[in-house]
């Protein structure tokens, strides 16, 4: 298991490393140079130019300027908002609880349709229940997201007036109207979540009600209900909380648009801004950090995956 | 499994192909979807004929009309028909869906063969590229290169082929992997094929079924893709109707004009269910595995 943990460990780091000149080079796609676009009106004063090349280190050449970046990157500097003035990892940090709360609440609604739907569509193969369940997830992954949202900020912000458009409360500061801010972003997101579950559930749990040990538990008589949920579901459950870790980690970066539908502060709304002021560090620092936070969980993932399916605990 | 398929076929003196249409037109769902598509195509391309009022021309006395007779869908907040800039909209929608996944293919495919046939440390080079692109969520990686390369649908189409091109490398590492280890490639080595030779003529035939089925299923996520960058105003540019932009004014409108919200999205889900289908049929059509009697 140890030398499992450090192969898996060693192999993130070439990863890391590649992730680090992709994040790098962005900076590279930029038309025009940034020192003309952070003067705004004093771009024209040749001084001003040079103080602020000087003071972003631009001047240097570019293989010093990624050897600072990296170095700054690895001790938790994030580097330096151009527009909020302010550290990004600060900013992103103080963004992360609204977009975990988002994602767990969507996680678990994804969770709830999903798994139970993958578990009777397979159980019950070729039935209008399973073709049911299969035009549900065809619909959750073929509706935008972003559209969803506008629809049903229509239906129950508009029409209805049960729940408030937009705006975001914290958790913690009052529950129940955290709560109605949040329900519906959570559902948008949960809807796609639910789809992948789904699917994957069902393809799972296929694969194990085909097997031998599944046979062999209804040829010595045992009930069907026992059959489903203890042998076969059991087993089909470990790709699926694998899979399931991952999309959580999707969830925390793929909020981008839904947070900006429903103006909740989060990640996705910090990156979207950033990108309209041209704050180019922010965008660096999220898309680092939600790539940190993937590579992160998908490590957890393959623990989760050694430590749930018993035949690789001793490998 | 496929033991008994395999004489069956040769019996009625099918080729691959054939078999693959046959299965494919007896799908009926995949072949609404493939319907669909085609009617799209048709409306993208004769837009000009068919839209009945120009999509960009406004007129202020018909600023957020509500259906009618005359404006079907409506009319928006500068008085232009709604109709019209969908039907317009669905060429930027195609056209960003179907070259940024050609796109994303001819990036991806070259290198994961390249990758698959030379191994060593090629292999090992672009296998971690690859990893490092697909853990940065999709959304998020294609909004960044959009914003670094600036707001523009050519600049969206080629953020979103760069973003979708790790899957392609990954498929195309697999199967060049796979085809390595069977006799016809290895003899095709034995006789003196060059390695690029081999890869074009004996490799890439064998990819082409699963990179059908890849490219078709990503065409419906590029168009998700590229309606989200045009609403967040990183794609087409307006005054020119896409689908994501109109989204993204009608939003403002909610209240006094709900129709704005409603027909680009329909627009927008019905394209990307009909890819999600046709995606589906091709899948079962192709997989040499699944035929049942």
């Amino acid at each position: 298991m140890i030398a499992f943990l450090l192969r898996r460990v060693g192999q993130i780091i070439p990863t890391l490393i590649i992730l680090s000149f992709l994040i790098f080079g962005l900076q590279q796609l930029m038309p025009g140079d940034p020192a003309v676009i952070l003067a705004g009106e004093e771009r024209g004063d040749p001084q001003v130019l040079a103080q602020i090349r000087a003071e972003l280190k631009l001047d240097r050449p570019i293989w010093e300027q990624y050897l600072n970046w990296v170095g700054n990157v690895v001790q938790g500097d994030f580097g330096f908002s151009w527009r909020i003035r302010m550290p990004v990892a600060e900013l992103i940090l103080q963004k992360l609880p609204v977009t975990a709360q988002l994602a767990t609440m969507a996680f678990i609604i994804g969770v709830v349709i999903g798994v139970p739907l993958g578990i009777l569509s397979a159980t019950r193969r070729d039935t209008p229940a399973d073709f049911l369940a299969n035009g549900i997830a065809l619909f959750g992954i073929s509706t935008p997201n972003f559209w969803l949202g506008i629809m049903m900020i229509l239906l129950f912000s508009v029409q209805l007036g049960w729940l408030p458009p937009s705006g975001y409360v914290p958790l913690w500061e009052d529950p129940v109207q955290s709560l109605s801010t949040t329900i519906m972003p959570a559902f948008v997101l949960g809807t796609g979540v639910a789809s992948v579950l789904m699917r994957h559930t069902r393809a799972a749990m296929l694969t194990a009600l085909s097997q031998d040990y599944v046979r062999t538990a209804r040829a010595k008589g045992l009930a069907e209900k026992v059959v489903v949920w203890k042998h076969a579901l059991r087993n089909a459950l470990i790709p699926v909380v694998t899979l399931g870790t991952i999309e959580f980690g999707r969830l925390l970066a793929g909020a981008v648009l839904t947070e900006q539908i429903f103006t909740i502060p989060g990640f996705g709304k910090l990156v979207v801004d950033a990108v309209f002021n041209r704050d180019y560090p922010v965008v660096q620092g999220v898309v680092l950090a939600t790539a940190l936070i993937f590579v992160v969980l998908s490590l957890v993932a393959d623990l989760l995956y050694m430590a749930i399916n018993p035949r690789l605990r001793t490998a | 499994m496929s033991a008994s398929a395999i004489p069956a076929a040769l019996e009625r003196g099918e080729s691959p192909a054939r078999r693959a249409l046959r299965r494919f037109f007896r799908h009926k769902l995949a072949v609404v979807g493939l319907v669909v598509v085609l009617a799209f195509v048709l409306i993208a391309l004769l837009a000009p004929w068919i839209a009945p009022y120009d999509p960009i021309e406004t007129s202020w006395s018909r600023i957020r009309k509500p259906p009618s007779a005359e404006h079907w869908f409506g009319t928006d907040e500068n008085g232009r028909d709604v109709l019209s800039r969908v039907i317009w909209g669905a060429r930027a929608s195609l056209m960003a869906g179907v070259v940024s996944v050609l796109g994303a293919i001819a990036i991806g495919v070259p290198l994961g063969l390249l990758a698959g046939l030379a191994g060593g440390w090629v292999d090992a080079l672009l296998s971690r590229i690859a990893d490092a692109m697909l853990s940065v969520p999709f959304l998020i990686l294609a909004i960044a290169l959009a914003a670094f390369l600036g707001p523009a649908l050519e600049n969206a189409m080629l953020a979103i082929a760069i973003t979708a091109s790790p899957v392609f490398v990954r498929l195309a590492r697999g199967m060049a992997l796979d085809a390595k280890s069977t006799d016809w490639v290895e003899a095709a080595r034995a006789l003196g094929n060059p390695p690029w030779r081999t890869a074009l003529v004996h490799v890439l035939p064998n990819i082409v079924p699963p990179l059908l089925v890849q490219g078709t299923l990503a065409i419906a996520e590029a168009i998700i893709a590229e309606a989200s960058l045009s609403f967040l105003g990183l794609g087409q540019q307006p005054p020119s109707p896409s689908w994501g932009s109109m989204l993204n004014s009608a939003q403002r409108f909610l209240d006094p004009a709900p129709w704005l919200a409603i027909a680009p999205g329909v627009a927008i889900f019905v394209v990307v269910l009909a890819f999600n289908l046709m995606g589906d049929g091709l899948r079962d059509a192709l997989d040499p595995r699944a035929d049942r009697k």
